[in-house]
């Protein structure tokens, strides 16, 4: 088996594994960095988010503003001095952006524009067009290229990490062109693999979004934060999940019911504000997990519009005239057309909320460190927590700026530090080949009549049925009841492609078994939290209980058992909890 | 919802067991509103779980996902089967690269060309981030906005006789980065980057077929970028030699 | 190492056969070997034109046979499509500023016509036949 040795391994080359690795070699050049990815780093899921990237920097916003609005729209579940830390950082990361050459779009003075978003009391997206993710992850990418001590395994999929002596010392992971296992010695590893949307039927996520970083560290021993609070984007296109940026909605975009009426104003959302003039944390500009849940009070009422792929909304974007849908948001425009035959500019869109954001993940400190020795995390795998309960649009991108570089710059001080943390080889060695030995043993597994599309369809069904926009017990026992026997039942999946190139039937069993752990640890999270809380709605238990669940909750790996949820407290620097207001008419 | 009955040709290549490619087909019932990706992971979910193939995103940006659709470089996401009359299609993987196995080819040639022409910022004068952005108007933005949008997904090397003929070439997506970076505002590193645009392999090895521009699903138009980057070195050429001391 | 790339061989002399977007780039380049065979009738009338007066006739007569008149006439069928095809393709090359875009690509190939009529206009005044 091949051994690499270096210092640090980043597992994951999407916006927050680049950026971790432009730190450490910016940093320190003679550092050794080993940058792992099952996929190349531009297809990595960065490059679909659209919208942009929140920055304090004109100057009739503030700090504190960004604040209010992150916490606030978060529920109040985010750790307050993560989130001053990371509001801080903004500014300073958009810009070093912008002199890595990222094609914001601008002011007719030179200077970054703004788009407003949900939740903001100000505007302050940073935007290229509704491309920015796009932009954002081919910018590090390409700015990555100029660095020689970054040492890139392009379609390398990791497996497991290495622990020994109660710290990481590595992983081992699959070369999917050859098909060998190869061992990552190293004392350091920033994990950067982003969400799990794919563990929901109908999600903005690629494929690639299988939570396997999640999963990689849970298994570790790490536990997952917040797993029950999972974002649904409203604005979604039924037929393929496919995203229609936040900022169709900052430009103006309205939504509608079959009878054409602004239905939000009924939700707290009010009032209705005209058509072409939108008001910040207003109506349509009023935070995700409050517009999807609309739509699902819309739907009980009988008010949504049936189509082949379910029940959907308009969004009405023809007020804007084609030359600004054009200047503005062309891509949407291109993909409402191209997958749902509908063009903005004459037409509405019918749209539906759709999985989007894990607010939850590998649980870490302010450092992007894990409780693990050597084991770091950022962007949508990790939770610092900034998101709390719901995520402010925009912010996702700039978190995977501020805490891939933070991841960095850690993982450096931890490797540089007085512990001079080392690789054990003999017992790296021995655990790279018991891993090797259980991908043999998949190989050899019998057909227990099991298929892993089979059980993935299972799971995203059950999924949705249980710990969808709105929650309740019943369903969440049965959902939580399924996903253990899914779990168990994917042992009789046998794998009929043997052999050892680019087999993707193997990396697909991976990857269900990733999800289904993480899927797990979702619906356990939602079962045991029993109040509603931004992203998690119960209706059994429809208010926010501060008293009892101002806590992060935490799943810990049990093995083939159900995970053992317990709670941390949040952290409260300077906003006590108070009422989400989204209503115009007071602000 | 209606359902077509349409066959795959799917070119399968196996390393270790096959001497050559061979084609497969397959009967894949398909809902009218399908792409040929959703094909495909039909295929892959229920018919044969062994086709090996890269897919991600479904919506034409993460670049994955180009293949030969009946011989036509294309982003099998953004290939509509209603767009394809009759009952067969064929699909086979991105052509001018060698085959690692099924649809997926070997990219390494790409990605070392793309790190050799420096497509990152090489500014005039470092500017400290605490100094805030460059400043830059729209109008400047504009003229390199369009070069940005390249995805990487290969198709242009596909499509692209010469690269087919001396994979030496430089190609055009690489090209065209270059060309992004030479005309942005904040860049400085053009020169640095001429010694590879600038040499046979570069844009003197495309004889402008325009095959590139045509198939690229972003409109970034990659013959355009090679022969303003021609007309350029041309000139850079000429001012050489008939104005020597303008030579830096 | 189970890994064994294969490599699909490009055919060196057929390779535009393979679609019709490479057969119309090949009669784009193919149609200027007609207008380098009418380059050199013109060097050669030249060269008769110094050899004297007889030669020039002898040269002109020539000129006139019927296979000079089809000669030039598929000369210069293929020089206008060599010539359209380039108009049609420079708008790529050309990229001119205007106000918040560019110069857009039909103006440009306009632009092209209308030098070329221009142009054939002096030289058909040149010749007297105006």
């Amino acid at each position: 088996m091949e051994t690499i040795q270096s210092d640090v391994v980043i597992i994951g080359a999407g916006g927050a594994g680049l950026r971790a690795a432009i730190a450490l070699a910016e940093t320190d050049p003679g550092l050794r960095i080993a940058l792992l990815s099952k996929v190349y780093p531009m297809r990595s899921h960065t490059c679909a988010a659209e919208g942009g990237a929140a920055g304090v920097i004109k100057g009739d916003d503030s700090m504190d503003l960004h604040f209010g609005d992150t916490v606030g729209g978060g529920d109040w579940l985010c750790d307050q001095d993560a989130v001053e830390y990371f509001i801080d950082q903004a500014p300073k990361e958009l810009t070093q952006l912008e002199h890595w050459g990222c094609p914001w779009s601008r002011e007719k003075d030179g200077s970054v524009g703004v788009r407003p978003f949900g939740g903001m009391k100000i505007k302050r997206t940073w935007f290229a067009a509704d491309k920015t993710g796009f932009h954002l992850l081919h910018t590090l990418f390409q700015t990555s290229l100029k660095y020689e001590s970054i040492r890139r395994f392009d379609e390398v999929f990791t497996t497991d990490l290495i622990v020994a002596d109660g710290r990481v010392q590595g992983c081992c992971a699959i070369e999917m062109r050859s098909g060998e296992m190869i061992q990552f010695q190293a004392p350091a590893v920033i994990i950067c693999s982003g969400g799990a949307g794919r563990i929901f039927p109908f999600t903005t996520n690629g494929a690639i979004k299988t939570g396997d970083g999640m999963a990689l560290a849970y298994r570790a021993g790490v536990p997952l934060k917040d797993m029950e609070f999972v974002q649904y984007h409203p604005t979604g296109l039924p037929s393929t999940g496919i995203l229609l940026t936040e900022g169709c909605r900052g430009e103006g975009g309205v939504l509608r019911n079959k009878d054409g009426y602004r239905y939000l104003q009924d939700y707290g959302m009010g009032p209705e504000t005209p058509l072409g003039e939108p008001v910040l944390k207003t109506m349509e500009l009023g935070p995700r997990d409050r517009l999807s849940q609309a739509f699902w009070q819309e739907q009980k009422k009988g008010n949504t519009i049936p189509t082949k792929w379910g029940d959907c909304v308009y969004l009405d974007l023809r007020h804007l005239g084609e030359a600004k849908i054009n200047e503005r948001l062309p891509f949407v425009r291109d993909l409402a057309k191209s997958y749902s035959g509908v063009d903005m500019v004459t037409d509405m869109v019918p749209i539906r909320p759709v999985v989007h954001y894990m607010m939850g993940g590998i649980h870490t400190d302010i450092n992007a460190a894990t409780p693990l020795p050597g084991l770091f995390a950022a962007g949508e795998c990790a939770c610092v927590s900034i998101n709390g309960a719901n995520r402010l649009g925009s912010n996702s991108l700039t978190e995977l700026l501020v805490f891939g570089r933070r991841a960095g710059e850690s993982a450096l001080a931890y490797v540089r530090g007085d512990s001079k943390p080392t690789v054990d080889t003999a017992e790296a060695g021995r655990q790279a080949a018991a891993a090797q030995a259980r991908i043999q043993a998949l190989f050899d597994r019998a057909d227990g009549g099991e298929t892993i599309s089979g059980i993935r369809d299972e799971m995203q069904h059950t999924m949705e049925e249980g710990a969808g926009i709105y929650r309740e017990e019943e369903p969440l026992k049965e959902t939580t009841a399924k996903v253990a026997s899914l779990r168990a039942r994917q042992t009789g999946i046998a794998l009929k492609d043997k052999s050892k190139v680019f087999n993707t039937e193997l990396t697909a069993a991976l990857e269900l078994g990733s999800m289904l752990d993480v899927a797990e640890a979702v619906a356990l999270s939602a079962l045991n939290r029993k109040e509603s809380r931004g992203s998690h709605q119960r209706l059994d238990y429809v208010d926010r209980d501060d008293k009892t669940y101002l806590k992060h909750s935490m799943a810990h790996y049990q093995g083939e058992e159900a995970p053992r949820i317990d709670y941390l407290d949040v952290v409260i620097t300077k906003s006590q909890p108070g009422v989400r207001d989204y209503s115009g008419a007071k602000s | 919802m209606s359902e077509r009955q349409i066959t795959f040709e799917v070119l399968r290549y196996n390393p270790e067991t096959d001497d050559k490619p061979w084609v497969q087909t397959y009967s894949v019932p398909c809902q009218e509103d399908w792409v040929v990706l959703d094909a495909i992971n039909y295929i892959k979910d229920h018919l044969d779980t062994s086709l090996s193939y890269r897919w991600s995103c479904h919506m034409a940006v993460c670049g994955s996902c180009g293949m030969m659709v009946n011989g036509e470089p294309t982003l099998s996401c953004k290939a509509f089967l209603r767009d394809y009359k009759g009952s067969k299609i064929r699909v086979e993987p991105l052509s001018h690269f060698p085959i690692e196995r099924d649809l997926v080819v070997v990219l390494d040639d790409f990605m070392g060309k793309l790190q050799s022409v420096k497509p990152y910022i090489i500014p005039k004068k470092e500017k400290p981030v605490e100094e805030g952005e460059y400043k830059q108007t729209p109008r400047q933005l504009k003229n390199f906005k369009q070069y940005t949008m390249c995805i990487n997904c290969m198709l242009c090397y596909a499509a692209c006789p010469q690269y087919g003929l001396n994979d030496d070439f430089i190609g055009p997506a690489a090209l065209a980065l270059t060309h992004r970076y030479n005309l942005d505002s904040r860049d400085g590193g053009r020169s640095q980057r001429q010694e590879v645009v600038a040499q046979h392999e570069g844009v003197w090895e495309c004889s402008f077929v325009g095959a590139c521009s045509e198939v690229c699903p972003k409109d970034v138009d990659p013959a355009g970028a090679i022969q303003q980057m021609k007309i350029a070195s041309t000139v850079d050429w000429y001012l050489e030699h008939l104005m020597p001391w303008r030579a830096k | 190492m189970s890994r064994k790339p294969y490599v699909r061989e490009v055919p060196k002399t057929t390779w535009y056969m393979r679609n019709g977007r490479y057969m119309r780039y090949m009669a784009r380049e193919v149609t200027c070997v007609f207008l380098a065979l009418y380059m050199a009738g013109l060097v050669i009338g030249l060269v008769r034109l110094m050899q004297g007066p007889e030669a020039w006739q002898s040269y002109l007569a020539g000129l006139s046979s019927p296979v000079a008149i089809l000669f030039h006439l598929i000369a210069f069928g293929f020089a206008c499509y060599h010539a359209t095809s380039w108009f049609n393709v420079t708008p790529k090359a050309m990229r001119i500023p205007q106000g918040d875009g560019f110069v857009p690509g039909k103006t440009i190939v306009g632009a092209h016509y209308g030098l070329w009529g221009a142009a054939s206009l002096v030289i058909i005044v040149l010749m007297g036949v105006l």
